[in-house]
């Protein structure tokens, strides 16, 4: 044990304390605490962030190198964590008029949070796992947080059973890689197979390296792992969905690409084509499938299995210009989600929220604010240039042709106009189709000032894209060491 | 040599005979009985083997939660076990199928003395001697030192499962009379007594 350690791991204890902290709070003070507690947690959030920005060194390990700490943890650290201070902001109103305002919903948020950013930050397949559990069983009781409803309830059970089973596979391959490598270090496995004593990696192994794909891909949803992504969405409170769709998702993917390209690097040529394919489904999947979709909740869900397969074009090709896309993309990915999610948290009429595609009919006439926001974001997914989800594809379609990856680039190509038909549809709706009800006004005012600033972050991405792709350039080439 | 060979013959014969009644008593309560005995004599075998923290281990989890737990499943639910076990030659094709894949699984299981790993020298934290310190001791040095990262963050596993557990079912019912002792003891004599003449002949 070493001092320093606990100075790498400092959002990681900060938020952990601060979990408990606040749970004593809400517990002596009841749910009245909802909004205090909510805005203590967004501050942890945001001074957990700080604390990151003060880290400096390019890559440093703690706790008996399970813990690693390099450019790469930081910059998808910084998207999990504003994802995850976005989705309580966004809570707040939504819960309030619920009434499912209840003070552990921030907390399971925080320590959900807490369990992302080991993940981002494991080095060892152990403490993968236990990042992995924690992040997963907050999110399993967010799902169903809304008791009293039996969509979320399903959609709680459904998402932990077949999380359960996942988690299982991943266990399983873990232990298969362990007893083939006889380690579950990252940095000794790497080291391991680097193909200096000229051996082949074992069957075995192969085996345990597909065993945790298995597993991982099931936590991004991606096909053929997604089954439960459309229910879950559909069913969680919306504010729930809004969440799952950004900060878990950038983890895993984070998680997935340091797995794949930290200690099983060498065995690119072997992952690789799992990847491809998996990739080429989700992207197929999440376009054809989301077309016959009313539910906007659940259309997104078919999006955002897309936007994973897109994703993993930059992770199959295997470089650091392939890594930087996924990085970029995820980036704007969390955007696109935050804002879209808040125009879907609008959608009310008579006190309840509404979430069928043709409630939209018209809103251009009776909230052409929204209407605006909304097509801005719609376009962005589509990949209309120069809106920023435009750059986001071209980032990972460049690095799938500079590794000759041709076949892979053309299907994403294809697949993305394929899917500009759902995101356009909605866009016809809004503008083109005669008014019916109006939404409820007026928009709560931190959902307005999200929604302005994610629509500018997307509209302007083109005129300053700096910061982000330098960000990603740096956390890509940590991975690529040499 | 004798006594241990003695003792570890009485503690296999005992599981294994256990074992086997867990398995065909009809009482499904004695088959949890047989089960704990299972566990005890299990135990028995780890303390001879010198794996004393393991054995304490399966006392205090299984016998102490898991099989006490079962018990009072069994009890309390009234499940009838006679029709369940109906239908047994239906699925013993499909038993005796899992039955052989098991079966094959131990003989890979031997089969792996073959196969060596790739790393099998300089584990993390090298394991001490066996005569100098105590498995408990052994454990206890590595588990606070070593792994206390994922021993801190299994602890925050499990308290984001009590918070779920507390969110997903405590619900607070309206009209629940609760005893408020201090109300009760500050009640005083003319509060709770009234004294009433009653004539002769009359009622109250």
């Amino acid at each position: 044990m070493n001092a320093t350690y606990l100075v790498h791991s400092r959002p990681e204890i900060l938020l952990a304390c601060l979990g408990m902290a606040l749970l004593m709070y809400g517990v002596f003070k009841g749910d009245r605490s909802f909004r205090t507690v909510s805005w203590i947690a967004v501050l942890g959030l945001v001074a957990a962030g700080c604390v990151l920005s003060a880290v400096s060194g390019p890559r440093a390990l703690a706790f008996g190198s399970q813990f690693v700490l390099d450019g790469f943890a930081l910059f998808m650290k910084w998207l999990v964590l504003i994802g995850s201070a976005l989705a309580i902001v966004m809570s707040l109103a939504f819960n309030e008029r619920e009434r499912m305002a209840r003070f552990e919903y921030p907390i399971l948020i925080l320590f959900a949070t807490v369990g992302m950013l080991m993940m981002i930050s494991a080095n060892d397949l152990m403490s993968l796992y236990v990042g992995l559990e924690l992040q997963s069983l907050s999110l399993y009781v967010i799902a169903a947080f809304n008791r009293d409803s039996t969509r979320s309830t399903e959609a709680g059970l459904k998402y932990f059973v077949l999380g359960a089973l996942s988690s299982g596979m991943l266990l399983y391959g873990a232990s298969l890689v362990y007893g083939f490598a006889g380690t579950t270090n990252f940095t000794a496995l790497a080291a391991l197979l680097d193909g200096s004593d000229g051996k082949a990696p074992g069957l075995g192994l192969l085996v345990g390296l597909v065993f945790v794909i298995a597993g991982l891909a099931f936590k991004i949803s991606a096909v053929p792992f997604h089954m439960w992504t459309p229910d879950v969405y559909e069913g969680a409170p919306t504010p729930v969905t809004a969440f799952f769709a950004a900060a878990p998702k950038i983890a895993a993917m984070a998680l997935t690409v340091r797995v794949l390209v930290g200690p099983f690097g060498e065995l690119v040529h072997q992952w690789q084509q799992i990847v491809i394919f998996v990739s080429i489904a989700s992207m197929i999947l999440g376009a054809l499938a989301a077309i016959w979709q009313t539910n906007i909740k659940r259309l997104l869900a078919y999006s955002s299995i897309g936007h994973v397969g897109f994703a993993l074009v930059g992770l199959a090709a295997g470089t650091e210009a392939g890594v930087q896309g996924v990085a970029i993309y995820m980036a704007i990915y969390l955007v696109m989600n935050v804002g879209t999610f808040c125009c879907v948290l609008c959608m009310r009429q008579y006190g309840r929220a509404v979430e069928g595609i043709e409630d939209l009919a018209g809103l251009s006439k009776t909230q052409p604010m929204l209407a605006l926001a909304l097509a801005i974001f719609m376009f962005s997914m589509a990949g209309i240039p120069p809106l920023a989800g435009f750059f986001a594809k071209l980032y990972v379609f460049l690095a799938a042709v500079d590794a000759k990856l041709y076949g892979l680039a053309v299907i994403g190509l294809l697949t993305s106009v394929v899917a500009a038909f759902y995101y356009l549809r909605i866009i016809k709706l809004m503008y083109f189709d005669d008014a019916k009800e109006s939404f409820e006004r007026p928009v709560p005012g931190e959902i307005g000032v999200i929604l302005v600033g994610s629509s500018l972050f997307i509209l302007l991405f083109f005129a300053y894209p700096a910061p982000i792709i330098a960000g990603a350039s740096a956390a890509a080439k940590v991975l690529f060491p040499g | 040599m004798v006594i241990q060979a003695i003792a570890f013959y009485m503690f296999a014969i005992v599981t294994i005979a256990a074992a086997v009644m867990v398995i065909s008593a009809r009482n499904p309560v004695h088959s949890v009985l047989f089960l704990i005995l299972a566990f005890f004599n299990a135990a028995g075998l780890f303390v001879l083997m010198g794996a004393e923290f393991i054995a304490m281990i399966l006392v205090i989890v299984y016998v102490g939660a898991v099989a006490v737990l079962f018990l009072f499943v069994v009890m309390m639910l009234d499940i009838n076990f006679a029709e369940l076990r109906q239908g047994f030659l239906q699925y013993l094709p499909i038993g005796g199928l899992i039955g052989i894949v098991l079966l094959v699984e131990l003989l890979f299981l031997a089969s792996t003395w073959l196969a060596k790993p790739l790393k099998t020298a300089s584990p993390a934290s090298p394991a001490p001697a066996a005569d100098a310190v105590t498995n408990t001791h052994a454990l206890g040095r590595v588990l606070y030192t070593d792994y206390v990262y994922l021993f801190q963050a299994a602890g925050l596993v499990l308290l984001v499962a009590m918070i779920g557990a507390i969110v997903l079912t405590l619900r607070s019912r309206e009209g629940v009379r609760r005893q408020n002792a201090a109300a009760q003891l500050n009640r005083r004599r003319d509060q709770a007594v009234e004294v009433k003449k009653v004539q002769p002949g009359s009622s109250i």
